[in-house]
């Protein structure tokens, strides 16, 4: 009997080697050392979850890097397309999860594109209100993220989580859930906004320039930030715009293209701001571009705040169950903090979405990491990515 | 001069620092479990049964249409009929449920139940300290742990329950509303069943 059992994992094994080894086609380099290559991740502290880079150096310079992922795949275009189109709401949280404000609002959006759903004036000042807070709270943390990648371990990320938690507090007592928030709805939002939450809004967001002050006296004249930044990483403007990066990433470049000013989605042509532009493309500009559009997310804030009218926060025939939009397609796009965040949906006139796609910013900025790391060292590699803005959970999906 | 720009930094380490010690807008954090920072009012994440009066089973308010369950996205709710039915709060007999389950463990807490059931029944609770040492029946909750009191509805969420009392006081108005004019009809119509009859002999 231990012999019938036996029999069929010993010709397994002698069926040859699972893996084989790999022998490096790569003739030695000159000075007589040879390639190494080493696979950076998935559970590297620096690459800010589940990330694998496979990085060929010579010395410490970087020769050849693939990006890997996929680790923290979880079907999510596939698990929309068997719910129905409320149910995916709460699943577009996880993507960017960071930021579930403007991934509701890019997927209520194309929703209402879809279905031609009007949306009422105060549930787009809501709108543009959480979302510009989401987009504060994710700049700040990222910069927090970048600088911990250049060595500044906790500091800084401690005082961006601090005036993080100020913005979740005021998610939380709106919608329920600090990140998680599930708010926006097809023609609005979930519920409305109290005058006490426009008051502690109002608070928070006066108080985020002198914090912003107070974060740039501790970081944008650092000289170790300076000389870690400035140069490393730098991305052309053509290759960026060849590439489809979105986002503060293209900005740095110098590229004015912004889908708040492009697209003027919503009601962003009523606010008065700028978009930052960098010139370089390097770390440093990345990181700039973040602290700028920060002081122009404040100057649309204290706008909303004052402007809101009142008035319904959902269109009233707006319907929760059993709703079907007609047959056809739409995409919808929005301005996320990490870029241009899109929804691409089809629908065969059933309650569920025929096809389902996410055009995901973070996954499209990560795929010309290989030509911004090349010929610089491994520690540079890992503030690169760091200033890419990546959340994983929008990467895999 | 090289070095400035890190002095400069190291004074507002040095600002935060001491003023740790006596700005609450610079120290944040509590120790917790000891200190707790006091709960929003809206604030969720798992969801419970609502019933009236004192006895959960019988004051149940749910009546398992299933639309939860059918509604639910990650699909963590169960519910099987029972089919003995019971009166609700304005004495019409209604179903309830004889098993009604939320795996929490499956369950996002993203409020979707709350929203489409039409019997505010389902609401969501702030209770966060669930870890149990059985992940598989420990965190499957079923309608005894599910259920709780409209009290304790009213405690955590103070304005949500109140409008959630108008809201079913509107409802036992309107059904009584509709009574009495059932009452009415009924009535005019027996008089005039009677008049009518008390007519006929007068014909013959």
């Amino acid at each position: 009997m231990n012999s019938a059992q036996a029999t069929p994992s010993s010709d397994k094994a002698q069926a040859g080697p699972m893996f084989e080894s790999k022998t490096s086609d790569q003739a030695p380099s000159l000075d007589g050392t040879e390639r190494m290559e080493v696979s950076m991740g998935p559970h590297h502290p620096s690459t800010h979850g589940v990330f694998r880079m496979d990085v060929e150096l010579e010395g410490e310079t970087v020769v050849k890097l693939k990006p890997v992922f996929g680790y923290l795949h979880r079907n999510h275009e596939k698990i929309a397309e068997g719910t129905s189109y409320l149910g995916s709401m709460p699943y577009t949280d996880r993507l960017d999860y960071f930021n579930s404000m403007t991934n509701n609002w890019a997927y209520a959006l194309s929703v209402e594109k879809l279905a031609g759903i009007e949306v009422p004036e105060r549930a787009e000042y809501i709108r543009v209100i959480t979302a510009e807070l989401s987009r504060l709270q994710n700049h700040v943390c990222l910069i927090g993220f970048l600088v911990q990648d250049m060595g500044a371990l906790g500091t800084p990320l401690m005082y961006a989580f601090r005036e993080r938690e100020r913005i979740l507090d005021l998610f939380e007592s709106l919608t329920g859930a600090r990140m998680m928030c599930n708010y926006m709805r097809f023609g609005g939002c979930r519920c409305d906004v109290t005058p006490a939450w426009l008051r502690q809004a109002h608070q928070v967001t006066e108080a985020f320039p002198r914090f912003l002050d107070e974060f740039e006296a501790l970081l944008s004249e650092n000289e170790v930030l300076l000389s870690r930044s400035q140069g490393v990483g730098a991305l052309g403007q053509d290759l960026a715009i060849a590439a489809g990066v979105t986002g503060p990433m293209l900005r740095a470049t110098g590229v004015n293209y912004d889908l708040r000013k492009a697209d003027a989605y919503g009601i962003y042509n009523r606010f008065n701001f700028r978009v930052p532009l960098g010139s370089h493309g390097d770390v440093f500009d990345r990181y700039m571009i973040r602290i700028l559009e920060m002081r122009e997310s404040i100057a649309i804030l204290r706008q909303a705040i004052r402007d809101i009218p009142d008035g319904d926060y959902v269109h009233p025939k707006a319907k929760l169950r059993g709703f079907k939009p007609p047959m056809g397609e739409a995409y919808g796009r929005i301005e996320a903090p990490k870029g241009e965040l899109g929804f691409y949906l089809i629908s065969d006139g059933s309650p569920k979405p025929y096809r389902f796609k996410v055009r995901p910013p973070s996954f499209i900025n990560l795929t010309i990491l290989e030509d911004m790391c090349l010929g610089q060292t491994v520690a540079d590699a890992v503030i690169i990515l760091g200033s890419v803005d990546i959340v994983l959970g929008e990467v895999d999906r | 001069m090289i070095g400035k720009g890190i002095l400069k930094g190291m004074m507002e380490t040095a600002r935060n620092l001491t003023g740790s010690f006596h700005d609450p807008e610079r120290l944040t954090t509590v120790s917790y479990p000891e200190e707790k920072i006091p709960a929003k009012e809206n604030a969720r994440n798992f969801p419970f049964l609502v019933y009236d009066g004192d006895d959960w089973e019988s004051g149940l308010r749910c009546v398992s249409c299933q639309i939860c369950e059918k509604e639910c996205p990650p699909q963590c709710i169960y519910i099987e009929k029972d089919t003995q039915k019971k009166a609700d709060f304005l004495g019409k007999l209604q179903f309830q449920p004889k098993v009604f389950d939320i795996d929490v463990s499956v369950c996002m807490g993203c409020q979707i139940c709350v929203e489409v059931c039409p019997f505010e029944s389902i609401r969501m609770d702030r209770d966060f300290e669930y870890a149990k040492s059985d992940r598989f029946e420990g965190l499957l909750l079923h309608k005894e742990q599910l259920a709780k009191s409209n009290k304790y509805y009213h405690q955590i969420h103070p304005t949500e329950a109140t409008e959630t009392d108008a809201i079913r006081e509107g409802k036992r108005q309107d059904h009584l509303a509709k009574e009495r004019a059932k009452a009415e009809k009924l009535a005019q119509a027996k008089e005039a069943a009677s008049k009518s009859q008390s007519k006929e002999p007068n014909k013959e």
